[in-house]
């Protein structure tokens, strides 16, 4: 039994907003969380006195944050760490032998690593819980190396995680559409979901991928797609439809069309309205709010987009905040990736994966003095601070495409304290700055609302009953923080971090290690797909159908999370 | 009994349609298969073999023992190999390598090695090879002959594959050799380009200066006339979907990773033309996982020291030959691989000289000089495990058969234990 | 003495021989020799099976010669224990020891 006694609780999904709280944790699960302490306890032996107290007097208890976009691990994580050792040399985290050795054994040693935009796996892991994460997801895995990822997040400690599995350019889909077979492509949905130990249903930029294996993009939801005669439109809505009818906990998760480009707002817009109330995930949505002529000048369209997301209540988003300094943008959007290469001249890969998707990386620098980044920034400040529901907007930098996700405690301090960011406003492209619909928004986030967008809005969003909140049966993963006034101080440097109520951090610093989770979903499907998809592999694969799925023992720390 | 679907780890092909057959516990018959990958399961040892120190056989705890003393006792420990085993124990050595502060580096030093710098000076536009079987309809084999060291690769994925926009394989394919000699590639190329020994980079500045539409007032570059590199270059420009495949007639050349890059960017840049795609051809069965690995975990590919407690990257400095040339190493744990057959003579000699363990499963040259040698099970025959195909794409080893020895993941494992408790 | 550029490399029969065993025959046999061809045997005037000595700025060794299909002034030698002998550590930075395109001589023993 442990006791986070006295804190200064912000639990939303319990409407907990600062009252003082105490908090019991036992079997990594939360017993109990009320004023009144202790729980009954049923004798003095297992009473409070025989029990671990935290002394939370003075402290901001949360709980643990869920991040619910990033680029972690994978094929393209990993191949943006290979060729970037100038990321990682300046970078670097020195191995630790936590505590004295305990009857001959070492235990708990830390592993070493690299990397600043592009962390190795174990300082991933590392670096997120000593910023008061505890779940993180996993934006996007081609399913034909999914085994990769799994290995990977095998080697990412502490965190439970999730996959986002690409299906917005996958042949089969787009073919039985085509077709007019759309239970066909449920039933290959959940097989794949389950062939791939994947959490969610991930599309980014449908159809635009395939075509950029011609060379080619698509631009309108109604283009075409080359060979399949399918459009944008389509893949979106067919994918939703399948998302509701398997009760997915989270909902398909949309990089849209048009990514990076002025006058995506509208085709942004479109797409939200094209779902006609079907729930939706859009993520990264700065990338895809600019205002202005396409191909013109840079402008915010955070407006007209926020106002699309507070008409439609079927619609979460998370933001993709710029970061002033280095990034690596890496996503399954190849054509995307090409003209960031060509816009920049930074070097370039590109990796087309065989009927199903395909991505690349480049590396970039967002600069303040930049005004096409400067507009970028003040993009997605506006769209944090225009959209009501703080339930429905959350907080990431598209990691670590947008930025590092170690700067998510420089973003809250921009929500929470508007003079730090009209300083930060003033510091920015003079013409990005002219007219900007930002210096006139003085709303600042409560703690409340920060809790909401780091952890219990996005622990809702992606269907994660035991995360994001404090009450009784949730995960033991709890945060708690030194109650500063500088709130990137205080968001940076949690005085504890509890992982299945075991404390892995204290002052920011790792103290213990331990693995975590893969959360993955089984939703049931129609068996007789497997002829077909026999087939399909023959004639479309390089790899036997029996050699594609992720077997169980890839991940020897899971948990199943229940469809409706 | 026959098992089906298995996957060859022999090269970086990993093809993943060999029948095996087994009768009591013995490989009898291989389908499929190339000749390499055949006799890679016929002649699987598997049978119980004592591990040796000094030339003795001990026991298992005994061996573990006498190799965590060496490792600890070394200032300067080199682990090497790691490309013929699974994805799972190459983790497990790059946690050795972590705990020890050893030097880490994988044969990829002496096979690809040049690429990744190259990659990271120039970036990499590549796919998986189902999208060169169903899409690519101008193949070029640069400086590699996969008729001897990847044989099914035509077959399978590349020159002869049918696949859904080239329904008629072979000719719907127009494939180009470039090389130093006639090959058993060449000789199956619709165009054959002989290059001078040396001249790879002068080529390739040739070819990209012609996609630029520069004039050439030379007849002739590398050996090969500007009238055919023109030609080339055409073709490059107005095909559907290229791919230049590469091997160490580009990596192994004086240049070495400036003629990666120069090969890269030009694949780039013809991508303002048409779609455009490249591919190292790895050799090792899971060399590509050794990189794929270590650089998860340390953020470098190869050439990893961990003296100062974190990942350093230095090619030059922290690879396997300049280690033990220079003399630097003290101890070395060679891993699925073996240098003393493959590394220059300077170097090998260096393996006899200090204190060498083996983790293999075969008495290779390297394990005649070991003064421990740990026999381990063969990855993908009587071990299960992951590896990665030369373009990346993960694939299941199978235990065919039965082996009552450890895995090598079990034995590094048992390592990483020993060497703990001798730390504390 | 004649010079030539030496080549190493992979070939599929000591692919194949590599898994008979290092000390195996077919090792042996698959990875021993150096070849050249046919104009440049004459010219060295050894008959093809005899053993030549091949020499480099690092190292000597002594090889079956074979004819093969090589544009003039070129020999290959198999990767493999033999090759090493006539390989330099020198990497230039790179961890890649030169194993192709070094100068070579052949001597008839």
């Amino acid at each position: 039994m442990l006791g986070i006694i006295n804190g200064e609780v912000y639990d939303p999904r319990n409407g907990i907003n600062g009252e003082v709280r105490d908090i019991w944790i036992e079997d990594g699960k939360i017993v109990s969380a009320s004023a009144a302490s202790p729980p009954e306890l049923g004798g003095t032996e297992g009473g409070r006195d025989a029990a671990e107290i935290i002394d939370a007097t003075g402290l901001v208890v949360m709980p643990g944050g869920v991040d619910i976009h990033s680029h972690i691990v994978g094929a393209k994580v990993n191949a943006g760490r290979k060729f970037r050792p100038e990321d990682h040399r300046d970078h670097v985290r020195s191995r630790t032998s936590l505590g004295p050795p305990f009857r001959g054994e070492v235990r708990g040693a830390t592993r070493s690593g690299s990397g600043y935009t592009v962390p190795s796996t174990y300082m991933t892991g590392y670096l997120y819980a000593e910023m008061g994460y505890t779940t993180v997801m996993e934006a996007a895995t081609a399913p034909l190396v999914a085994r990769h990822t799994h290995e990977e997040l095998e080697d990412t400690p502490i965190l439970d995680k999730g996959v986002f599995i690409t299906m917005g350019n996958n042949h089969f889909i787009m073919n039985c559409i085509r077709n007019g077979q759309r239970e066909k492509a449920r039933d290959y949905v959940a097989w794949l979901l389950e062939a791939t130990k994947g959490y969610a249903i991930k599309i980014v930029n449908p159809g635009g991928v395939e075509n950029w294996k011609w060379g080619r993009n698509v631009s309108e939801l109604d283009d075409e797609v080359i060979g399949f005669g399918v459009t944008p439109r389509q893949i979106v809505t067919t994918l939703a439809w399948i998302n509701d009818e398997l009760g997915l906990p989270h909902v398909p998760h949309i990089h849209a069309i048009n990514l990076g480009q002025s006058g995506n707002a509208r085709t942004t817009v479109e797409m939200i309205e094209a779902l006609e109330g079907r729930r939706a995930h859009f993520c990264h949505l700065q990338f895809l709010s600019y205002g202005g002529k396409p191909g013109k000048r840079l402008r915010s369209g955070a407006a007209e987009v926020a106002r699309a997301v507070n008409e439609h209540p079927n619609i979460t988003i998370d933001v993709g905040q710029i970061i002033f300094g280095p990034a690596t943008t890496m996503t399954s959007d190849g054509p995307l990736q090409y003209r960031l290469h060509q816009l920049t001249g930074n070097k370039w890969l590109n990796d087309d994966v065989e009927g199903e998707t395909g991505g690349g990386v480049v590396p970039m620098q967002y600069k303040r003095n930049n005004p096409f980044n400067a507009v970028q920034w003040l993009t997605g400040m506006e769209l944090f601070l225009l959209i009501d529901d703080p339930w429905r907007v959350f907080l990431t930098t598209d990691h670590p495409n947008a930025g590092p996700f170690f700067y998510y405690p420089q973003v809250i301090k921009l929500l929470m304290d508007r003079d730090y960011r009209a300083e930060m406003l003033a510091g920015i492209h003079h013409r990005a700055r002219k007219g900007a619909l930002l210096a006139e928004l003085d709303r600042e986030y409560s703690l409340y609302e920060i809790a909401i967008i780091t952890r219990a809005g996005t622990a809702r969003a992606l269907g994660l009953q035991n995360k994001g909140h404090l009450g009784v049966g949730a995960d033991a993963d709890v945060t708690i923080y030194a109650k500063l006034d500088d709130k990137e101080e205080m968001f940076a440097r949690p005085r504890y971090v509890l992982k299945d109520g075991e404390v892995v951090v204290r002052d920011g610093r790792l103290v213990h290690e331990r693995p975590g989770r893969t959360l993955y979903v089984t939703p049931p499907y129609d068996a007789g797909i497997e002829a077909d998809l026999r087939t399909h592999f023959e004639e479309c694969y390089t790899i036997s159908f029996d050699n594609y799925p992720v077997a169980a023992e890839y991940l020897p720390h899971c948990e199943v999370v229940p469809c409706a | 009994m026959k098992i089906e679907n298995v996957v060859c780890p022999f090269c970086g092909c990993l093809c993943d349609d060999i029948v095996v057959e087994v009768e009591d516990s013995r490989i009898t018959a291989v389908k499929n298969a190339c000749a390499s990958g055949r006799s890679l399961f016929l002649n699987a040892h598997t049978q119980a073999v004592q591990p040796k120190v000094n030339g003795e056989e001990v026991d298992w705890p005994q061996a573990i023992d006498a190799a965590a003393r060496i490792l600890n006792d070394a200032a300067s420990p080199l682990i090497y190999g790691l490309s013929s085993t699974a994805s799972e124990a190459q983790r497990k050595a790059i946690a050795l390598a972590d705990l020890l502060g050893a030097t880490i580096d994988s044969t990829s030093s002496v096979c690809h090695g040049p690429t990744t710098i190259g990659i990271q000076n120039q970036g990499e536009p590549t796919c998986t090879l189902g999208e060169v079987k169903h899409r690519a309809d101008l193949l070029i084999f640069w400086g590699c002959n996969p008729a001897e060291a990847h044989q099914r690769h035509f077959s399978r994925y590349s020159a002869l594959a049918k696949g859904k926009l080239t329904p008629n394989g072979r000719k719907d394919r127009t494939v180009v050799v470039v090389d130093v000699r006639p090959t058993a590639s060449s000789r199956r190329a619709d165009i054959f380009l002989q290059v001078r020994p040396g001249c790879d980079f002068e080529v390739l500045a040739a070819l990209r200066a012609l996609l630029k539409g520069q004039h050439l007032d030379v007849d002739e570059v590398g050996g090969v006339g500007v009238v055919q590199l023109q030609d080339l270059v055409e073709r490059m420009k107005s095909c559907r979907f290229g791919v230049i495949f590469f091997g160490m007639g580009v990596t192994q050349t004086g240049g070495k990773h400036l003629n990666v890059a120069e090969l890269l960017a030009l694949v780039a840049e013809l991508n303002a033309y048409t779609r455009f795609t490249t591919m190292p051809m790895r050799g090792h069965g899971n060399v590509a996982g050794a990189d794929s690995t270590l650089t998860w975990q340390t953020g470098y590919p190869f050439a990893v020291n961990f003296a100062r407690g974190y990942p350093q990257y230095n090619p030059g400095e922290f690879t396997a030959v300049d280690v033990l040339a220079r003399g630097e190493a003290d101890a070395a744990l060679i891993i699925a691989s073996d240098p003393v057959a493959h590394f220059p003579r300077q170097a090998a000699q260096r393996l006899s000289q200090i204190p060498t363990i083996v983790l293999d499963p075969e008495i290779n040259l390297t394990a005649q000089v070991a003064r421990v040698m740990l026999p381990t099970a063969i990855y993908g025959v009587s071990a299960a495990g992951t590896a990665y195909r030369m373009d990346n794409v993960p694939l299941p080893l199978k235990k065919v058969v039965e082996s009552p020895r450890p895995t090598d993941e079990q034995v590094l494992d048992w390592m990483i234990e020993r060497v703990k408790t001798c730390l504390a | 003495m004649p010079e030539f550029i030496l080549i190493t490399g992979r070939t599929s029969k000591q692919g194949a021989a590599l898994h008979k065993g290092k000390d195996s025959a077919e090792y042996r046999l698959a990875t021993g020799f150096v070849s050249m061809n046919h104009e440049d045997r004459e010219h060295l005037g050894v008959e093809a099976g005899r053993r030549v000595r091949v020499r480099t700025a690092f190292g000597e060794t002594e090889l079956e010669l074979k004819e093969g299909k090589l544009p003039p002034g070129m020999i290959f030698v198999p990767m493999g224990p033999a090759a090493n002998v006539l390989i330099g550590a020198e990497t230039q930075g790179t961890g890649m020891p030169d194993s192709k395109g070094l100068k070579a001589e052949v001597e008839p023993l």
